[in-house]
């Protein structure tokens, strides 16, 4: 599997995905400044990190969503290669339209910084295959904006559509449906609040980050 | 030409901030206020224009990148 982690300024789990990636599945990512007009060629994964990309300036993941980078992963997602935002990736990946729906202030006005329990909802998807027939999952969300909007269709849609891949079992921030994790419609581009980089081995807690990764790699 | 943008949550879209101000006025015995909003403004400096291109050019701005239009409304003021 050939991987790149985009750098943003403000990225501050882009080390900490690299290295989950790695140990995950023995593949080293190559880190991509997001000033890059151009992609690694044959990537199999790009990976957008959590943090706080420009600041969050305006609005969380805005500005990123405008970098120049951007313009070669949504060319790489139409392709189909495997994308997957994470926390601050996620909302860059709704701010540049690559996902629908926004995520707002989590509506206990706290930054919440916790394991959480997740359902599989979708065990059929690259991203989650690897989880065979099981359907929980335990990883780290840390996110103040992580509370899920779409308008109620749009809902509709993605829970009918099985693009809800992951939900809360109890809502840590007020998000629609207790979304976790969405896909795209054709299924290659993640959004996910929780971390799966804070949770691949068992010393943190959790290793089912892991098998996200290894899942991909397996998909690649 | 002066622009000044308001962005404000959709309503219907839950303003946490909002509901905080709310109860904390509510705390100091401003018991009546209801519905507070909190939004931004984003004020800047045109190049001369005709109005109706300045309008159309800052609704670009605003539908590109001032305000998320999956949950946020926008004002414009253009003044010369």
């Amino acid at each position: 599997m050939k991987c790149a982690v985009v750098v943003f300024p403000g990225s501050n789990c882009d080390r900490d995905c690299a290295v989950a990636i790695e140990r995950s599945t023995g593949e080293r990512p190559q880190m991509v400044w997001h000033g890059e007009s151009a992609l690694p060629d044959k990537l199999d994964l790009i990976v957008l990190p959590g943090g706080f990309s420009y600041g969050d300036y305006l609005r969380c993941g805005a500005m990123a969503a405008l970098s120049p980078v951007m313009a070669p992963v949504i060319e790489a997602a139409r392709r189909g290669v495997a994308v997957v935002g994470v926390c601050n990736g996620f909302q860059v990946l709704c701010e540049a339209g690559m996902l629908p729906g926004a995520l707002l202030r989590n509506a206990a006005l706290k930054y919440v910084c916790k394991p959480v329990a997740l359902r599989i909802e979708n065990g059929r998807t690259r991203f989650t295959a690897g989880f065979g027939e099981r359907r929980d999952a335990v990883m780290t969300v840390g996110n103040g904006e992580g509370n899920y909007f779409a308008d109620e269709d749009t809902l509709d849609r993605l829970e009918g559509d099985g693009r809800v891949v992951f939900r809360y079992l109890d809502n840590p921030n007020g998000s629609s449906r207790g979304v976790a994790g969405i896909v795209n419609d054709h299924g290659n581009v993640l959004g996910i609040m929780p971390h799966p980089d804070r949770a691949f081995e068992p010393e943190l807690g959790s290793a089912d980050g892991a098998i996200l990764f290894q899942s991909i790699a397996a998909s690649a | 030409m002066k622009v000044r943008v308001e962005v404000f949550l959709k309503p219907g879209v839950l303003d946490v901030q909002g509901k905080a101000i709310e109860g904390a006025l509510h705390g100091l015995g401003f018991a009546d206020v209801a519905e507070v909003r909190v939004g931004k403004t984003i004020a800047f400096d045109l190049a001369e224009e005709p109005r109706d291109k300045a309008e159309a050019r800052v609704r670009s701005m605003c539908e590109r990148l001032l305000a998320n239009m999956v949950i946020e409304g926008y004002r414009l003021e253009i003044a010369p």
